[in-house]
């Protein structure tokens, strides 16, 4: 039996961990494979994630553009999620950075030290990145979280204290709640920023309005990521889907479905249902998520009609609003029609406007002419 | 430690240093134009949004953010 895993973030990695412990009997094998060099995925980039079990075979720097070249008996599709870039004046300076995305390029060699760095957006991610930026020397002058106080209050009312004892580890006295970023200004690079009435001079601006679930593969496969038993199988019964590709609800709740999925696919029911439980509690911790980081709608007011929404083929604000459809603006405008695939400007115009996202066609990244030849002409 | 060439300029990096954190710590600030000629930089860190794109060995349109540096490797920005 052969037993693929798309994406080597916490689901992936614990997918195959349990995979390779449920099959070692049977002498199946396993294969991880990620578009990074490295595995971890973004949590864990640059160091931390666990050891590779024997038995598992990984192919890194590999992208599934398409599933025609997957030969499998069972597919667990954790192929994590991405940052929300909701568009604002300026954005699209150099010195703009997703959050996770500075503190990526920040584990990846590059130096903060003494640099000033605005955080904004939602979530706990921010409060994380901050720390992690200011141990490495950044001068962090603002934390702009959109959600109020009162959210934030109900939230950590409902957290488990192993999860308190992380934010007060993690707290900056320059977070600040119900604020967000109008503007970003500078003519080649950021120079500062507007947030609560106030312009703060900056050298970067780190902004994740939180995150939003790769489930481009899985469309393309005709799996729903959300509709799933409780092994993690989608309609599908070769294919589970596991971690946050499934619904945004931490690493915790992607180590258990990973292992359950896992599990799973390997056939050993028993063991993957000793997660279940701990599975129902990271949901809710999820749901909480969800609840307290909701986004406002004064933040789909902050563009202005020249401000970009689509980087790749600069679209602007004005050329869409009076779009009625994802699909009406793509075919006047090439709005999503770029390299990225519509994977920033698709979540943001459903935020703007409530277009839902169109069909998923392959491949789902840029691709070489060269790599469609091998279709049908795979080593077997 | 790699030592690379960013448009023209010798730099040595840290290993395990990605093309994108090297052309930042350089002083780079635009690795690409965009359609309108806009200076773009890295955004997402993580291979998604493919404003970090910047030709490397030749080869144009290439990740910065997901390609570590390699002794030797030339790269150009626009």
């Amino acid at each position: 039996m052969k037993i693929v895993i798309v994406g080597a973030g916490p689901a992936g990695l614990a997918a195959a961990r349990s995979a390779a412990e449920g099959v070692a009997r049977s002498g199946a094998d396993v294969t991880l494979i990620d578009g990074n060099h490295s595995t971890g995925g973004q949590i864990w980039r640059g160091g931390g994630a666990p050891e590779i079990e024997t038995g598992v075979a990984t192919l890194l720097n590999t992208r599934v553009a398409s599933p025609d070249l997957l030969t499998f008996d069972k597919l667990i599709l954790a192929t994590g999620a991405r940052e929300l870039f909701l568009p604002f004046p300026g954005w699209t300076l150099p010195g703009v950075f997703g959050a996770g995305g500075l503190q990526a390029l920040v584990k990846e060699g590059l130096d903060v030290r003494n640099k000033r760095v605005v955080v904004a957006g939602t979530g706990p991610l921010l409060l994380a990145v901050a720390h992690y930026l200011k141990t490495h020397g950044a001068d962090i002058r603002l934390i702009a979280e959109q959600a109020p106080w009162s959210k934030l209050i109900r939230f950590g009312a409902a957290l488990p204290s192993r999860k308190w004892l992380e934010a007060l580890r993690l707290w900056n006295p320059c977070f600040s709640p119900s604020t967000w970023v109008t503007e970003a200004q500078g003519t080649t690079h950021v120079k500062s920023v507007s947030a609560g009435g106030k312009k703060i001079p900056c050298d970067y601006l780190a902004i994740g309005y939180g995150l939003v679930p790769n489930t481009e593969l899985p469309q393309l496969m005709k799996v729903d990521p959300c509709a799933l038993d409780e092994y993690q199988r989608t309609s599908n019964p070769a294919i589970f889907c596991a971690g946050e590709v499934t619904g945004i609800g931490g690493v915790d709740l992607s180590i258990v479905e990973g292992s359950i999925a896992g599990y799973a696919a390997a056939g050993d029911v028993e063991k993957a249902r000793a997660f279940f439980v701990q599975r129902d509690r990271w949901k809710r911790f999820g749901t909480a998520l969800a609840e307290a980081f909701a986004l406002r709608p004064e933040l789909a007011q902050l563009a202005r009609p020249d401000t970009f929404v689509c980087r790749c083929e600069d679209v602007t604000y004005q050329e869409l609003v009076a779009k009625a459809s994802w699909r009406e603006a793509k075919i006047h405008s090439r709005c999503g029609m770029g390299p990225c695939q519509g994977r920033v400007c698709g979540p943001a115009v459903e935020f703007l406007f409530g277009w839902k996202p169109d069909s998923v066609r392959p491949p789902l990244f840029p691709t070489p002419s060269g790599s469609f030849s091998m279709i049908g002409n795979e080593p077997q | 430690m790699p030592e690379i060439t960013i448009d023209g300029r010798r730099v040595t990096v840290r290993e395990q240093t990605s093309v994108a954190a090297a052309i930042l710590q350089a002083g780079v600030s635009s690795f690409r134009r965009s359609v309108t000629g806009e200076p773009r930089a890295a955004l997402c860190g993580m291979g998604i949004c493919y404003e970090c794109r910047v030709t490397i060995d030749g080869e144009p349109h290439a990740l910065s953010c997901q390609t570590l540096c390699v002794d030797g490797m030339v790269v150009e920005t626009t």
